[in-house]
């Protein structure tokens, strides 16, 4: 716990002092003092965490530490009992309306993809823009297609999610996102359900857009990703932000012991 | 030599297999015995019933059709073909028992279905007490015997609760409900005014297909949603009006009087209609009600989360996303539960209601003693509505199956 001790008192000063370079300085999302727990569990521990507009972050830890229910909560998928978040200004509680307005603002992409095999591409990426944002069909279509050709898919939009591989589907999933024009992007383990050829063309998108200035929170262990797009990488474990740092410092001498095992057994393969 | 060169095609070609063991023979055989012992049965009770009945003095045949029918059909309100006692032939009675089965069946699938959805979906509300009472209805009524069900509407609730006729609820002249039923103001269209009402209900109907084409339009050019449902009961009840209007003198209405014990005239709905719509209804809307919750469970969780993230709403994620989705595992079964509200409602029989089980295979076989005529035409009934059931549903199943699966 040492650790644990000595980092909380780091947090704040950094946090505070110098803002990470990549961002405008603007506070994009704040949590502070999130606690959650599923039943007994608990998932969540005094999670303090302040990202900037523009920021991009990379989430990493072991496998239920909790990294898909942190960024869960910053869109309400999922709901936390103690502490407070909040997204451009809007505090998520339960008022419906501001949980409305932050999902208009966050956009996510899951594992798994999550298209709806009833729709064809092109109905899956105007389906909110038409009736959340109540966007003319015509609008909504041709901002499809602008997306569909960033994430270099045009030639898909009348096809149906089951007739794309793993990786088009993905690129759907980011496109879909998009539509909405989120001011942020939360990424839950966007590639490891992918065979590795079709990771590169969903990272390259991703890389993409980060260079476009969006600001990212992604739950990821490809640690290339990480080096080369993300601003600061946080070490989940046990519910708890146990490391958080610049990419070189992390990868090249971290300070955590849990930290240290992990990132040996992330690169030993 | 010339051995080895005439073995090697031989070798090429498949084993031969002894036919007792070929699953092509073998199916054959046991297809062709079936048939051949339902043929025998079928032309041994055939024969034996129709020797008993031409004991009994009975010429089987269809010539008792055209007879007409010594008795009264105990409630006739069906409108297209109605029944007079002394003058109507048998043919007609079938006609009439076929006609209030499909009418029961038709308003029964309806309710079933839009309460069935209902009651599904809350089942799986996020509120725990109305997720508890749509559970709790589901058990009663599934776990229940239909017939003790209809017994119950029909003789414990809606009979004691209505009133006897002189003392009838009244709304004005228009509207009166006793045990009879509800009596209505039937409309008497006289000379031109006819023509004004079809014109009208033709108009109101091409108003409300062009509002929903405008409304569509409009949505897709600037966004922006349409009242449509609202905006076509307002074009019905308008075009109503004008109609009332221009007619005039041309329409009258007929109102129900009471008479001796019973009030006569007007358009009346049978209470013994309404209760078995509703006991049918009820019923069958709780099996309805599992398949949807099943369907409902079974599309991924992924699909609603992804649909909330982008966020749609509740009432949204369901329409657009989850049931869209879920009717692939819902209608299968649900065809069969509208398949079983159809044959269902021959249990009518217990309250009186003049469904063909009724009228046909009841009162006019014990008239005639034509068993087997009757029992043929009875059953061929619930084959072809079954049939076509499942045939409609059957195609609106191949349009909602997902492609590239
Ligand atoms: N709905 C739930 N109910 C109860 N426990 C849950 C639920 N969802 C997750 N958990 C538990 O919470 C912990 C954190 O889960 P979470 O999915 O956030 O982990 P993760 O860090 O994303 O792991 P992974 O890398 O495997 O995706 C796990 O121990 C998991 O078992
Ligand atoms: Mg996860």
């Amino acid at each position: 716990m040492e650790n644990g001790n000595t980092e909380n008192t780091e947090k704040p000063a950094q946090n505070g002092g110098a803002p990470p370079q990549n961002g405008n300085g603007e506070m994009c999302m704040s949590l502070n003092a999130v606690n959650k727990w599923y039943g007994e569990f608990h998932v969540l521990r005094d999670i303090n965490l302040e990202v900037c507009t523009g920021e991009k972050l990379v989430v990493c830890g072991p496998s239920g530490s909790g990294k898909s229910t942190l960024i869960r909560c910053i869109n309400r998928l999922e709901e936390h009992q103690e502490g407070r978040i909040s997204v451009n200004g809007i505090e998520l509680n339960d008022d419906l309306k501001h949980i409305d307005e932050v999902r208009r603002e966050v956009g996510m992409v899951f594992q798994h993809f999550n298209l709806f095999p009833h729709l064809t591409v092109l109905q899956n990426l105007t389906l909110a823009p038409i009736w959340v944002r109540k966007t003319p069909k015509n609008e909504a279509e041709e901002m499809a297609m602008h997306f569909l050709k960033r994430v270099k898919i045009p030639e898909q939009a009348a096809k149906y999610p089951g007739q794309l591989s793993g990786g088009q589907q993905q690129r759907v999933a980011i496109a879909r996102s998009l539509c909405m024009k989120p001011k942020v992007m939360l990424f839950d383990e966007p590639t490891s359900a992918l065979d590795p050829e079709m990771i590169k063309e969903v990272l390259d998108v991703m890389v993409e857009l980060a260079r476009e200035g969006m600001t990212m929170l992604c739950v990821t262990h490809e640690m290339g990703f990480a080096r080369t797009v993300a601003d600061r990488v946080i070490f989940m474990d046990e519910g708890q932000i146990v490391e958080e740092n610049n990419p070189e410092d992390f990868f090249n001498n971290p300070q955590n012991d849990r930290t240290k095992l992990f990132l040996s057994q992330i690169l030993s393969h | 030599m010339d051995d080895s060169q005439q073995q090697q095609p031989a070798a090429l070609q498949p084993p031969k297999i002894p036919w007792r063991r070929d699953p092509a023979v073998r199916a054959l055989f046991f297809q062709g015995a079936l048939i051949a012992a339902l043929l025998w049965a079928i032309v041994t009770v055939a024969g034996n019933t129709a020797r008993n009945m031409e004991e009994r003095g009975i010429k089987i045949g269809l010539h008792f059709f055209d007879d007409v029918a010594p008795f009264s059909i105990p409630l006739d309100f069906f409108p297209f073909w109605s029944f007079t006692l002394g003058e109507s032939l048998y043919w007609e009675v079938f006609v009439i028992g076929v006609q209030n089965t499909i009418i029961i069946s038709v308003f029964g699938i309806i309710g079933a279905t839009a309460l069935g959805f209902f009651v599904g979906v809350l089942r799986l509300s996020p509120n725990w007490l109305v997720a508890k009472f749509a559970a709790a209805y589901i058990e009663a009524f599934r776990n229940t015997p239909l017939l003790l069900q209809l017994l119950f509407w029909n003789f414990a609730v809606f009979l004691p609760l209505a009133p006897p006729p002189r003392q009838s609820w009244t709304l004005g002249e228009s509207f009166i409900l006793n045990k009879a039923g509800l009596y209505l103001p039937n409309p008497v269209l006289t000379g031109i005014g006819t023509v004004i009402f079809t014109v009208s209900a033709v108009a109101a109907i091409a108003a409300i297909i062009a509002m929903r084409k405008w409304a569509k339009k409009r949505q897709e050019e600037t966004g922006k949603p349409f009242p449509l449902f609202f905006a076509s009961l307002a074009v019905l009840i308008a075009a109503a009006v004008l109609a009332l209007l221009f007619a005039g003198e041309q329409v009258s209405f007929e109102y129900a009087e009471l008479k001796g014990l019973n009030y006569r005239g007007g358009a009346r709905l049978p209470l013994i209609a309404f209760a078995l719509w509703f006991g049918l209804t009820a019923y069958t809307a709780a099996f309805i009600a599992e398949n949807v919750r099943g369907g409902i469970v079974a599309v991924a969780k992924g699909q609603s989360e992804a649909a909330r993230s982008l966020g749609l709403h509740h009432g949204a994620t369901l329409k657009l996303v989850v049931i869209p989705q879920a009717m692939r595992v819902i209608i299968p079964p649900t065809i069969s539960q509208f398949l079983n509200l159809t044959k269902n409602s021959s249990l009518a029989v217990a309250i009186g209601y003049p469904e063909v089980v009724n009228v046909w295979a009841g009162i006019s076989l014990n008239q005639t003693g034509q068993s087997l005529v009757i029992m043929a035409m009875t059953i061929g009934v619930y084959w072809v509505l079954s049939l076509l059931t499942s045939a409609a549903l059957n195609y609106y199943n191949t349009r909602v199956q997902l492609r590239g699966r």
